[in-house]
Formats: structure tokens, sequence, C-alpha cells
């Protein structure tokens, strides 16, 4: 399996030539043990976290619709504006106390959550309906369009250079230990959203009306439409709820980070987009297993090959290994063929 | 608003079946000889010169860019990778980079005796369009056998590829202490055009030159591309756009066709680079972002996909707006209306307004591709007489 290129290298490595842990005196200290890849691991994974919620989106618009929604790495850059613009409404700061920034947080959750929803799906209705019986190409290119508008909107906002957000959970601060891995807050609060946020998620497609509309569109609009599902407001819902897993996503990225950039959303859309490939587009569980994998392959290309220079080439490098090798994904679509 | 549509179209119909029938080659030699004397115009190194010539380069690359996703169908958002290959090739070609090297092809005054591989203009077009013909076939392999909207990922992480690279390429040594590029210092200076009987050009002096040098590549691109079209190769490509398995089972060669397609499309934009190169004497990494294919494929998209004429209009259009009307005239427009931002920082907003008004509005272009425009209003109607009567196929929930 090539996706364990980098993570077995670094292990072997590790061991055999081991890695400066730090420095007494000026000179090295050498360790070989594992916890560095631990370390990757777990910044990886809190990482992934954010990629999963994103890929989901772009999973279920283009299960539904098999339209890559170019935009929705900017839907997500917007939702981390609206956190951030809310907190300083709010008055929230590192001086809040830990109740007011408990509640700050939840509200700020649902506003951004409401607002990427809601513009996903005014997105929808503006650039994507109308061409619905048009070529393919149409609606991908209205939603390039549409990607560059949110873009020039968040450079307008908060300006053109990234914006520092005051670390209002102290993410770096270590709650506890693993095995000598030092856990974050910053890593908690990633998967302490994403996790209920996907088991929501599955709960609603699974066991409701509507999630079953979803899955009925999905598998084939027509029959859907004669069995009386209303596949407009259908496509509707899975537009909001990928804007609202967005929006948690961006809330959760401005968190983690600490700063927030109106171009955060193209590398954040890319990546996620690629984990979605690769877990087989279509199908929400396999988006979340490639999320955690991208996040790891970006951790690793960052911590161990100069800082993160090569990281978006590496990550391309794997996507587009993946759609040669395998354009299926990792756990198979669950779309039908396109048509 | 269609009355007056079919209107419109009458009396246009009316007017064509009254001028003689040669009146559109005599347009063409019209608009050749218009375009030829225009410098004549402007002062040697004016602002609209720089423009023109901007916008003509960026119109070579259009043309470029129509036939892979014009003609093929391939959406190609990597586009800038021909770009920033194009630029490479000239500063590698062309410059002092590669200074352990002593190459002097056809090269005239100061370039005659540097360091470094200096070969005539011409030689490293040729060259340029050569590489990135190759690279276009290596971009187009791994996305043979994946869908419409695949294509575009992959040619697009392709070209974040290639971008990184460039970026990076101070750390990519290539023996001898030299590097692959210059990173976002640049590589400074490529050589400036030298023509045996024309001369040097210097476009700190004059711009005369570099324009008629563009516009003889668009018109060189312009006939190449028209022969294509026409040739079997461009029905091919047509074919395969629209019905890739009707196409293949009727004996089109699938890959020789599309690889054709990438590479062609490819060696254009390789010319373009190597010519902005040599005008914006620097090749600096940090030109080749992504908005610049979004950018070229505006251009095809506004003139009309599929189009020839179409890309060169959109890619003038664009190419004027992009130097010319908002740093230049409407700059200021925000804070005259009391905002405080400058019209250029949100020129990539005003493009994603533009594709997003083209595709909804007018899907076919300003100047349409004829088959393409049947097919396109054809799907328009159809829809149009769904949303006439929902009612009459699916009761609304």
């Amino acid at each position: 399996m090539f996706l364990l290129a980098l993570p077995v290298y670094y292990t072997i490595r590790d061991l055999t030539h081991g890695y400066a842990a730090g420095f007494v005196h000026g000179h090295p200290v050498i360790h070989h043990d594992l916890s560095q890849i631990g370390f990757n691991f777990a910044q990886g994974l809190s990482n992934g976290a954010i990629w999963a919620l994103i890929a989901i989106g772009y999973t279920l618009v283009y299960g539904i619709i098999e339209l890559i929604n170019f935009a929705h790495g900017d839907v997500f850059m917007i939702g981390s504006f609206t956190a951030t613009g809310l907190w300083g409404t709010l008055g929230l700061g590192l001086a809040t106390g830990p109740i007011g920034i408990v509640f700050g947080l939840l509200l700020t959750l649902i506003v951004s959550m409401a607002v990427c929803g809601s513009l996903n799906v005014l997105i929808e209705r503006v650039a994507y309906r109308p061409l619905r019986s048009a070529p393919k190409l149409a609606p991908l290119i209205t939603a390039i369009g549409f990607s560059f508008i949110l873009q020039n909107v968040g450079l307008l906002w908060l300006g053109g250079s990234p914006y520092s957000v005051s670390d209002l959970l102290r993410e770096n601060n270590t709650v506890f230990h693993l095995s000598g891995v030092p856990i974050t807050r910053g890593y908690l609060l990633a998967l302490g959203v994403m996790v209920p946020l996907v088991f929501a998620l599955n709960w609603f497609i699974s066991t409701t009306r509507a999630g079953r509309a979803m899955r009925a569109t999905a598998q084939d609009p027509e029959a859907a439409r004669l069995m009386g599902i209303n596949v407009n407001s259908t496509i509707s819902l899975t537009f909001l709820l990928g804007g609202m897993l967005a929006g948690g996503a961006g809330l959760v990225y401005a968190l983690y980070e600490t700063n927030v950039w109106y171009f955060q959303g193209f590398k954040a859309g890319l990546f996620a987009f690629t984990a979605a490939v690769m877990g087989g587009i279509g199908n929400v569980r396999g988006a979340v297993a490639g999320g955690l994998i991208i996040g790891t392959i970006q951790a690793f290309a960052d911590n161990r090959m100069s800082g993160g220079e090569w990281t978006e080439a590496v990550v391309f490098g794997y996507l587009i290994a993946i759609m040669v090798l395998r354009p299926r994904g990792l756990f198979g679509e669950e779309t039908r063929e396109a048509g | 608003m269609n009355e007056l549509l079919a209107q419109l179209r009458e009396w246009r119909e009316a007017i064509d079946r009254r001028l003689p029938p040669w009146w559109s080659r005599a347009l063409t030699v019209a608009l050749i000889v218009a375009g030829i004397v225009l410098p004549f115009l402007f002062a040697k190194t004016s602002g609209f010169t720089n423009a023109t010539i901007i916008a003509l380069a960026y119109a070579v690359m259009a043309v470029g860019l129509n036939v892979v996703v014009g003609f093929a169908g391939l959406l190609d958002l990597g586009y800038v990778a021909f770009y920033a290959i194009g630029s490479y090739a000239m500063g590698w070609l062309g410059s002092t980079f590669f200074f352990k090297a002593h190459v002097h092809v056809l090269v005239h005054g100061i370039a005659n005796q540097e360091i470094g591989i200096h070969l005539n203009f011409l030689l490293i077009l040729i060259a340029a369009a050569l590489i990135c013909a190759v690279a276009g076939v290596l971009i187009g392999l791994p996305t043979l056998r994946l869908r419409g909207d695949y294509i575009a990922i992959v040619t697009l992480a392709f070209g974040e590829i290639i971008g990184t690279v460039a970026v990076n390429g101070t750390d990519i040594h290539v023996g001898g202490g030299m590097t692959l590029t210059a990173g976002n210092i640049g590589i400074s200076a490529p050589d400036q055009p030298y023509f045996p009987g024309i001369g040097q050009f210097n476009g700190a002096l004059n711009l005369r030159p570099f324009y008629w040098l563009i516009l003889g590549i668009l018109l060189l691109v312009v006939v190449i591309n028209v022969r294509l079209r026409d040739s079997r190769l461009g029905r091919a490509w047509v074919a395969l756009r629209e019905d890739e398995v009707a196409a293949v089972s009727m004996g089109i060669p699938l890959v020789r066709t599309k690889l054709l397609a990438y590479s062609i499309g490819a060696a254009f934009g390789g010319m373009s680079g190597a010519f902005f190169a040599t005008y914006y004497t620097v090749i600096n990494a940090g030109q080749f972002q992504f908005g610049f294919s979004i950018l070229i494929l505006a251009m095809v998209i506004v003139g009309g996909l599929g189009s020839i004429w179409g890309a060169v209009v959109g890619g003038l259009t664009l190419g004027y707006v992009n130097n010319y009307l908002i740093p230049n005239t409407f700059n200021s427009l925000p804070s005259k209306l009391g905002l405080h931002f400058q019209l250029t920082s949100v020129e990539f907003g005003i493009y994603g307004f533009l594709l997003v008004l083209v595709m909804v509005l007018r899907p076919q272009g300003l100047v349409p591709e004829r088959r393409r425009k049947l097919e396109i209003t054809g799907e328009i109607g159809a829809e149009d007489a769904q949303l006439v009567e929902p009612t009459a196929t699916g009761p609304p929930l």
C-alpha cells in the first residue's frame, strides 16, 4: 500500500538513525523510539478531523448531483471568518472566564454552521440549479466563479494577510500524555467536534425520512422523483448539511490554527477533496477515513520534509497516484456510474 | 424578449445576404492591417501598447487552452503549468542562469559574451513548445481513464505541483552548484529577442517590436488552430467530446487523440510563456498561481467554448480588463463610492462573477461556435420547457 510509504519510512528511520529530540549544550540528543511518529499521528489525526468535516460536504454533494462543489473550501473559510467576527462582537477574548468561553463557542458554532449552511444553499440556487441540465462543465465553472467571489469577500472582510485570532482555548496546553505523546487541547477540540457531528449526520442519513430521500436521490434521481420525493428540496438539504459541517470545521480551524486567511479555503478545499476521492466519493465513512489519512500525510510532510514547503506537492502527488491506481477510492464509491 | 432576438437575427441575416461573399475575408485582412499599424498611433513605450502586448499574449494562451477545453472537452485547470514551463524554458535557454554553461547560438550583442546558455529567441520558442508538448502528454496520461470533473482535479493538482516545484526549485540541484529554478527571487534578465535582419529588441526603449512579434505568434497560432479544427484530428476531438463511447466504437484512437489535444494545447501555452518571460524580463515562481489558470479559462468561457475567434476576443477583452481597465481606469471607482479598497485587489472576484454571469446568462459565450451554440441553446430550451410545468412531471412535496 503506497499510502503507508511515508509513515513506514520515517518509523524505520527513527528507529535506526534516531532523531534529535532536543539540544543539550549545543549537542543534539538522539532518541531511537516511536514518540516522534506518535506525535505526527496525533497532529495528523486532529488536522484530519477538520479535513474530514469538509470532505463530507464534497462527498454528499458529489454523491447527489455529481458536481465538484469548488466553492466548498471557501464556504469553510467564510465559516472561520464568521466565527472570528462573532467573537469580536461578543467580546470573547483571553480574559473571558471558562463558562463564557464555553457558551460563546457553542453560540458561534451554531451561528457559523447556520451561516455556512444557508450560504451553500444560496450558491446552489444561484449557480448550480439553473445549469442542472446544461453540459457538466457549466456548473463546475460557476462553482469556480463562486469560489473566487467568496475569496474576495473574505479579502475585503479581514484583509489580505493572515488575521490572527486570540487563542481562546490555549490550544497548545497539554491535557494528558498518551505513551509519551502530549495530547493538546487543540487535538481534543478537533476530534471532539468532528466525532459527534459525524455521528449526528450518520444518524440523520440512515434513519430519518429526509435522509432516506437523500440516499434515494443519490442512487437514482429520476426514480426518486417518480416515488414522490421532491428532488430540488432534497438537493438543497444536502447542500445545507454539507455547508453546516464546513461551518463547524471553520470554527475548529480558527481555534486550532489561531489564525484565519481569505485564501485558507483553497488549500483546505483541495485537501478535503483529495480526502473525499481517497475514501471513494459519495461515501461518508470513506470521506472521514480519507480526511484522517490526508491529515496524517500532511503532518508527516509538514514536520519531516523541510518545514512544509513540499506538503502540497506530496498531498497532490498522493491524489494523482490514487486517481491512477484506484479511481474508485479506498472504500469504493456509493454513487451511480456517471452517464 | 425572444421576439426581439428573432427580429435581430433576421436583420443580421438580411445584412449577410446583401454583402458580397468575400466580405468576411476582406474584414479579416482589414483587421490584420489595422492590428499591424495600431502601435504607430501610440508612443513607443505607451501603457496602452504594453497592455495590448499582454492581452495578445493572453489570447495566445486562451487559443491554446481552447484546444483542450473547447475542442476536446477536457477541463484543464492546471494550464498555469505550461506558462511556468514555457517561462522556465526561456530562463534556462536564454539567460545567465545556468552559469557553468557556455552556449551561444545565433545571438547578438551582450548575450553573445555572457556566461550561460543563450539561444536565439525563435529556437527557444520552438524548444518551449516542444518541452510543453511533452509535459502535456505527461499530465494527460493519468487522466485518460477518468471522467470529466476528475480530469479537472488531476490537472489542477499537476499545476499546483509544478508551482510548488517552481517555488522550491532552489532546493533541487542540477549539478555544478546550479539549481532548477530561482524560486521567489526569480531568474532575472532573460535575453531580449534578436532576429538577424530585424535587430535587437529593447523593451525599455521601444515596445513596438514586441507587439509585432506577439501579433505574429498569435496569427500563426490562430492559423494552425483553424487548420486543426477542420482537420481529421479536429473532428475526432469534437466527436470524443460529444460521445466518447460512440467515437471510440467508430474507430477513433482514444489515447492518441486525447494526448494530442493536451500536448498541442500545452505547446501554445509554452510559446506564450516564453514570450512572457522575455517581455517581463523576470521568471518569478510567484507568477505561477492557480488564479492564472482560471483567468485563462475565463477568457475561453467568455469568448465561447470551442470557438477560436471567441478565445481571441475573450483573451483580448479580459487582457484589457486585467491590465488596463481595472488598474488604470476603474481602480479608484470603489473609493469614489466611499468604499475603502482598490479594484485591483478584487480582480479575481470580478472574473469569478464574470464566469457565473456568462455561464448562467449566455453559456455559449460572446462569439459562440456554431455547433456548440446549437447544443447549448437546444438544451436550455428543453430545460425551460420543464420549468414551465413542474406539476405535470411530479407532485411537489
